[in-house]
């Protein structure tokens, strides 16, 4: 384990948040968004210098940093980061000012509070990656609620209230049995330390328990069939920017649960109920395929496309092979730039249209070209076209798949080509055939800053589709080691 | 006992004497500047917090043993000073709208600090009990003080009755606990178990008399009925001096009683208290959803407040003492941070119901942030005080493997976000109608200001770095367990 002088985890963790601090002080829509770029693009640097100087090589956790942080209960601050959690924290920090530069245009009230909301959530979601105690990581976890539940509260849609209650109701399920499985595991292992736990191991007694809670509240995370119905509504009522960090990163903290905590420190109960766990991971990728076809609303569609492309995650994850494990990360990755792509889209037909109703759309590939060229390319990343980093997840986790049953497998490919069909449909829908509305003749097309925002994912996007080793070098040693818990 | 002795007393005497002069002092002030005596008021806690401060770590024991001056009863005498100080500084504005007598009512929350103050160093019940009425009878003028509401008046009559017919229980336990003993000191209690492990009827009827006189004080289930009532009528300023001086002085008792003189037999009674724990915090978390006004809602809050911390008391141990002690120093700071609010909302508006709210973070950042951060807590959000204290103490809980008691409990704290997010959503989201959007901002008092900052800092210093608290609670929970 190198230990680092520099405190670099903390840097990209806690700028952010001395960013919320100042963006409150701001006077102004454009200062506001100002002080918040420079802090998500400071903490993006770090991140970047951290990936440069990450030594894939290395077993266990990097840049570690430890304080004593509650000595009489034996909680440390102790962050560190392994291949798995790199991944997440770039994700993270690419995301961040991607969503604060595309706010900017399209809040238009009280945009100091969403700014200092978005750098809050940044936090929180870092701190979720970075943390090596159960305690802490708890704490950041639901750090991540508070401005979740403003972003969809405060800027969301009409029916907010009624999403934010059942967000808050169902990720409050999860809160429970998470720190109820954190006192077991206390009280059991005698220890917060997230390094040694896997080595002390939970007694086999308990594991089921443990896995129980862990799990449910990873699985409404992610979200899992049948755990993931807050999702949609989420989404529907949350403003494009809190839609791209909630399916961009957020959802990623349930599949980083699984693979930290989970699949480490409960084996026997894994193995135990990793056929069920299967089975609806391959459920969920037919049914949110499905039922993202039948949508009439687009950002629904994305929405249940999430769910779909997550069951491939969960699938990569259970079936405990490294392949399977590397697909399901990079999948992850993957899915955070493009599905966040998708929710900048329907954003900027949103912003232009007021509507996102399929009746209501169509017929914009003359009017706005370089936007239909944009979700074209997004929509093809999302259907797993292979060059493009939603095939190189899915063809490593159906390698797995097909490594477990044919008729896993064969089922999950299903839900690929499913994927193509309501993409392309949706695609043909948008922006092929005529105005649906004289009002509609004029509207722009995607601005400067809305390109500047998505170009940057695409070159991401075809840089894990042409050159995939890059990522999976990151991850080779944390998923070998990860691989072995069984 | 020695004149010397006195001198570790000074805190009482400091608060005694200032009342008094207070009271004095009254006379002699035209009427619009009695609300200023609070400042003398408040002055004289400080310095009884400056002599309690020089006898940090000092334990004597007096007055033939009935009073124990250990780190315990320093904890709990800083807390109540503490409380004191900032129901004193929080009044001015609220007893100049709303009341007479300015200097009774100053006068009057020192002398029940100083009740309480004599609660947690007492080790003997009749000094305990004569503590406790001292309290009480503050409480009731107190709570009766807005002699021109009705609500008032129909809450200090609630009060005064269910609170005598409570003293009666607790006394007629007393009584039944002497008559199998033989004492009513704690010490000679616990000595007489070890020799006579069984009492017979009498003593259980004692025990239990006495419990539920004490559930009376700190409003536990089902002896809860008179405390919304209460909160809801009595003045603010002192609905949060209740809601934590009074709870935390019950507590205390509790504590004491059960380390010193029936510890030995606290697994007799383990699963009752479990038992009123968890009825006392789903029911004060289930009724609170349904209310509508911010003073019930957090008198229902605190009802549940209670509940969390007779999870300790059922599974009483050294950690478990730490953990109620931390909880209830970090649940001190969390309530008077939001009844502050209420107390400087209502001076502004008159209002204080939950709708009321609307359009707070417009018309006053600080008063929503104050607000924001003291629901939080309550809630028991990670980074503010409620997480922590809750966290230490339902970890020290697991130790006793009563993991029905501790999974309650926490999903209680959770059932309990729901509707302290109510009435953030209030004042943070529901938009205000057109008309409301004219309502000019806040302007707050500069002291107003103070003590809200210095209230958040406190419960934002317990959530995030609390060693400094831990270690105090810890030093008070070994004067009870040694070690």
């Amino acid at each position: 384990m190198a230990e680092s002088g520099f405190p670099l985890l903390s840097v990209i963790l806690w700028v952010p948040l001395a960013g919320a601090a100042l963006v409150l002080l701001t006077r102004g829509r454009s200062a506001a968004a100002a002080v918040a770029m420079l802090a998500a693009l400071v903490s993006l640097l770090a991140a970047v210098a951290m990936v440069a100087e990450f030594d894939p090589g290395v077993e266990g956790y990097q840049f570690l940093e430890e304080r004593d942080w509650i000595a009489a209960l034996d909680i440390s601050y102790r962050l560190g980061v392994d291949g798995i959690s790199v991944l997440m924290v770039l994700l993270t920090a690419i995301l961040t000012p991607i969503v604060v530069a595309t706010s900017w245009l399209s809040i238009n009230r009280r945009v100091r509070e969403y700014m200092a909301a978005m750098l809050l959530l940044e936090t929180g979601l870092l701190g979720v990656f970075m943390a090596l105690d159960l305690v802490l990581f708890y704490v950041f976890w639901e750090l991540v609620l508070i401005p979740m539940y403003l972003l969809i509260g405060v800027w969301g849609g009409p029916n907010r209230i009624y999403a934010t209650i059942k967000f808050f109701i169902f990720t409050f399920i999860g809160s429970v049995l998470m720190l109820l499985a954190i006192l077991v595991i206390a009280f059991d292992a005698g220890s917060f330390n997230v390094i040694l736990l896997p080595e002390i191991g939970v007694s086999s007694h308990l594991q089921t328990a443990v896995f129980g809670a862990f799990f449910l509240t990873f699985a409404i995370k992610a979200p899992m069939f049948p755990f993931h119905t807050w999702l949609p509504d989420a989404h529907v009522e949350a403003p494009t920017g809190g839609s791209v960090i909630l399916a961009g990163v957020l959802l990623k903290m349930g599949g980083y649960g699984f693979l930290r905590y989970v699949l480490p420190l409960t084996p026997e109960a894994v193995d135990e109920f990793r056929v069920a766990v299967m089975a609806l991971s391959v459920v969920a990728i037919i049914n949110g395929a499905l039922v993202a076809m039948m949508q009439r609303d687009l950002k629904k569609l994305v929405a249940y496309s999430s769910v779909s492309h997550m069951g491939f995650v969960t699938l990569g994850i259970f079936s405990q092979e490294q392949i399977g494990i590397d697909g399901a990360i990079v999948q992850m990755f993957s899915h955070g730039l493009v599905t966040g792509a998708l929710f900048l889209c329907v954003g900027i037909v949103y912003d232009r249209t007021h509507t996102r109703l399929f009746a209501d759309l169509g017929g914009f590939a003359k009017r706005m070209p370089v936007y239909a060229l944009l979700l074209g390319f997004f929509s093809l990343a999302s259907l797993g076209l292979p060059m493009m980093s939603g095939f190189v997840g899915e063809f490593m986790v159906l390698l797995a798949a097909f490594g477990w049953s044919y008729v896993a497998g064969v089922l999950s490919l299903l839900g690929v080509v499913l994927a193509a069909a309501y993409m392309l449909w949706m695609y043909k829908r948008v922006v092929f055939g005529e105005l649906r509305s004289a009002a509609f003749a004029r509207i722009p097309d995607a601005n400067r800053v809305e390109v500047m925002a998505l170009l940057p994912l695409v070159a991401l996007v075809m840089w894990v589709g042409i050159s995939p080793g890059t990522f999976v070098n990151l991850l080779d040693t944390a998923t070998a080691a990860i691989a072995t818990y069984r | 006992m020695n004149g010397s002795d006195f001198a570790f007393l000074l805190p009482e005497i400091v608060l005694v004497a200032t009342a008094i002069t207070v009271w004095a002092v009254d006379f002699f002030t035209p009427r619009d500047r009695k609300p200023d005596l609070a400042w003398p008021a408040a002055a004289g806690a400080l310095v009884a917090m400056a002599f309690l401060a020089i006898s940090w770590g000092e334990h004597r024991e007096m007055f033939l043993g009935t009073l124990r001056l250990d780190n315990f009863s320093l904890f709990f005498r800083f807390l109540f000073l503490t409380v004191a100080f900032f129901v004193i500084v929080g009044s001015p504005g609220y007893v100049r709208r709303k009341l007479r007598n300015a200097g009774e009512f100053y006068g009057l929350i020192l002398m029940s600090t100083v009740g309480a103050m004599g609660i947690v160093s007492s080790r003997e019940f009749l000094t305990a009990y004569i503590s406790l009425e001292l309290v009480a009878f503050g409480f009731y003028v107190l709570v009766s003080h807005a002699r021109h509401e009705a609500r008032s008046n129909e809450a200090g009559a609630k009060y005064l009755i269910l609170g005598a017919f409570s003293s009666g229980l607790l006394l007629f336990g007393i009584s039944l606990i002497f008559g199998a003993t033989g004492s009513t000191g704690y010490a000679a209690i616990a000595a007489a178990l070890e020799t006579t492990p069984d009492f017979g009827m009498v003593w259980t009827l004692g025990v239990a008399l006495v419990l539920a006189g004490l559930g009376f004080k700190v409003a536990a289930f089902p002896f809860h009925s008179w405390a919304p009532d209460v909160y809801e009528g009595a003045p603010l300023p002192i609905t949060a001096f209740l809601s934590v001086g009074s709870k935390a002085a019950g507590f205390a008792f509790l504590i004491r009683l059960f380390a010193e003189g029936l510890f030995p037999v606290l697994d007799d009674w383990r699963v009752a208290i479990g038992v009123v724990a968890v009825l006392t915090m789903t029911f004060g978390n289930l009724v609170a959803i349904q209310q509508a006004n911010l003073k019930r809602l957090l008198a229902y809050s605190s009802i549940a407040q209670a509940g969390y911390i007779l999870v300790g008391v059922a599974t009483l141990n050294a950690d478990t003492t730490s953990g109620m002690l931390l909880h209830i120093a970090g649940y001190t700071a969390t309530n008077l941070g939001a009844f502050l609010v209420v107390i400087y909302f209502h001076n502004l508006t008159g209002k204080e119901g939950i709708d009321d709210l609307r359009g707070l973070y417009r018309r006053s950042f600080l008063l929503t942030l104050v607000l924001a951060v003291s629901l939080l807590s309550l809630a028991g959000m990670p980074l503010f005080a409620g997480f922590m204290t809750k966290f230490y103490l339902f970890t020290a809980a697991a130790a006793s493997q009563l993991w029905w008691l501790i999974a309650l409990a926490v999903a209680n704290s959770i059932l309990s976000v729901y509707y302290y997010l109510l009435v953030l959503r209030q004042a943070f989201i529901t938009p205000e109608s057109e008309e409301e959007e004219q309502r000019p901002a806040f302007r707050l008092p500069s002291h107003a200001r103070a003590t809200l900052s210095l209230l958040m800092v406190l419960v934002l210093w317990i959530g995030i770095y609390p060693s400094v608290f831990v270690d105090a609670a810890e030093a008070g929970s070994r004067a009870l367990f040694g070690g």
